[in-house]
């Protein structure tokens, strides 16, 4: 009988063997299956969206200059424009206009930016399809916001942006320079905070050294800082992954050593029989070992192929509690799946082999004791 | 003939296989198709001058994490403490303990 055949008799004795107790290896596949599924879910989407972060926000300014007073974040002169333009590798300096507005009808923040292109248009808005879900408003339907005086003041949508667009745009509202400048009541010359362009990538830490000699009561933040924020709110090691991978990888270390430690008076019965009968000590250990590699290994495809479709064609939905928090309008985008075959494979050994090897541990310590006395428990 | 166990196994297991495979073909597909939307993504970033993702709206220190300070979560009054959950889950940005302002 050759190597093959021999594995496969083996796998089928196995398998019968499972289908023994099927009650209990099915709930098990289903709980290990779950832990999987949560455990993928997890990765790829945090992948996903590390990954569109890293894409998207490759366009974000070089450099961002906040002002701060009394520890907090505070609005910036033109005064500070001028001296930042003086600096030697900084091409353009811009004044950013951009606010929180909290719209107390439905609860919900939105995000008031200013942009060049809004400043044709005043009297109207751009509105995220967050904005224009909570409000219940679509183009040519007017908008009132509260001003700083308390006053209404009614603007109409010129568009909505689109959907796909979401996980940048939900909550943005395009508005133009005249109209934010009333609302907020912000006098001329003063901006939330400025972006700069420098002429060399290289030099952006030199000219954020400069920055913070020049003006010292200013912060500036580098487009690599802001890709580094989001580099590690998806990291493995923390923030939003390591607050759900926490639980799954708790519940899988108690589901696998509960595993390791315990093997059923009906098991070791088996065993004793397998030795009496002339199985070698390997072939009981190579027999376990494929019983859990059948659980694990199924357990694993499903879980993955669960996982895909969980956060690929549904979005993540059960992370969406999660990110929402208290907030009302909450995203709704599709993550594009990208998918490191690192973190695969690490799924791969960290769920397949630890189960593996604990179901083969107790079973060596019952294949090397006496048959008989075994049988005889 | 009745099928073996283990030929029923291999099955479903290279059924498994061939769904999983499928599905990341269909990730490449996607990643293809969605490429314009992500530049478009891109564009809207450099035209609004955005620095954050929209994915927590709940408190400004987490809709914009990248711009944030370190007490902005604490600031609402002295001894206040974080209290929305999105603050719970989203660690501190790295470059805040590089800056000699936010010491």
């Amino acid at each position: 009988m050759n190597w093959i055949d021999k594995q496969r008799n083996i796998v089928d004795f196995a398998l019968s063997s499972l289908l023994r107790r099927w009650r209990k290896n099915l709930a098990l596949l289903c709980v290990y299956t779950f832990v999987v599924f949560i455990v993928a879910s997890v990765v790829f989407f945090a992948e996903a969206l590390k990954r569109d972060a890293c894409l998207v926000l490759e366009g974000a300014p070089d450099v961002v200059v906040q002002r701060l007073i009394a520890g907090r974040h505070d609005l910036i002169s033109s005064g500070h424009m001028e001296k930042l333009a003086r600096i030697t590798g900084v091409s353009d300096v811009k004044g950013r206009l951009w606010a929180y507005y909290f719209e107390p009808s439905v609860g919900a923040n939105y995000t008031m930016v200013v942009t060049e292109e809004a400043a044709g248009r005043p009297g109207t808005v751009a509105i995220g399809a967050g904005v224009s879900r909570t409000l219940l408003a679509g183009q040519g339907d007017l908008i009132a916001f509260r001003g700083h005086d308390g006053a209404y003041v009614s603007l109409e949508v010129a568009r909505v942006f689109p959907s796909s667009s979401e996980l940048v745009s939900a909550d943005l509202v395009e508005i133009s320079e005249e109209d934010f400048r009333a609302l907020f009541g912000l006098p001329e010359g003063i901006y939330t905070d400025l972006t700069l362009r420098v002429r060399n990538p290289k030099e952006t830490v030199v000219v954020a050294d400069k920055i913070r000699r020049l003006l010292p009561d200013t912060r500036p933040i580098l487009r690599e800082e802001i890709l580094r924020t989001y580099e590690a709110l998806f990291d493995w090691r923390g923030g939003i992954v390591l607050a759900i991978f926490a639980g799954a990888a708790l519940a899988f270390i108690i589901f696998a050593w509960d595993k390791a430690t315990s093997l059923t008076l009906e098991e070791r019965r088996e065993i004793g029989i397998l030795k009496a009968v002339g199985w070698e000590t390997s072939e009981v250990i190579v027999m376990k070992s494929w019983e859990g590699i059948v659980i694990s290994l199924t357990a694993f495809l499903l879980g993955l192929v669960l996982a895909y479709v969980h956060v690929f064609f549904t979005s993540g939905t059960l992370f969406e509690p999660v990110l929402k928090g208290w907030a009302v309008l909450y995203p709704r985008f599709q993550p594009v799946p990208f998918i490191d075959p690192y973190q695969v494979a690490t799924l791969f050994f960290l769920t397949v082999v630890p189960y593996t090897v604990a179901t083969v541990i107790p079973s060596w310590g019952a294949a090397t004791i006496d048959p008989d006395t075994i049988m005889r428990q | 003939m009745r099928l073996r166990k283990s030929s029923a196994f291999i099955a479903f297991t290279v059924i498994n296989v061939t769904g999983l495979a499928l599905l990341f073909a269909h990730g490449a597909l996607e990643r293809q198709r969605q490429a314009p939307v992500l530049s478009e993504k891109k564009i809207m970033v450099e035209r609004f001058g955005l620095t954050d993702l929209c994915l927590f709206t709940d408190a400004r220190y987490t809709r914009n994490p990248a711009v944030a300070d370190r007490s902005t979560p604490f600031q609402d009054n002295p001894l206040s403490l974080d209290y929305f959950p999105s603050g719970s889950i989203l660690p501190p940005p790295p470059h805040l303990r590089a800056h000699e302002l936010d010491r």
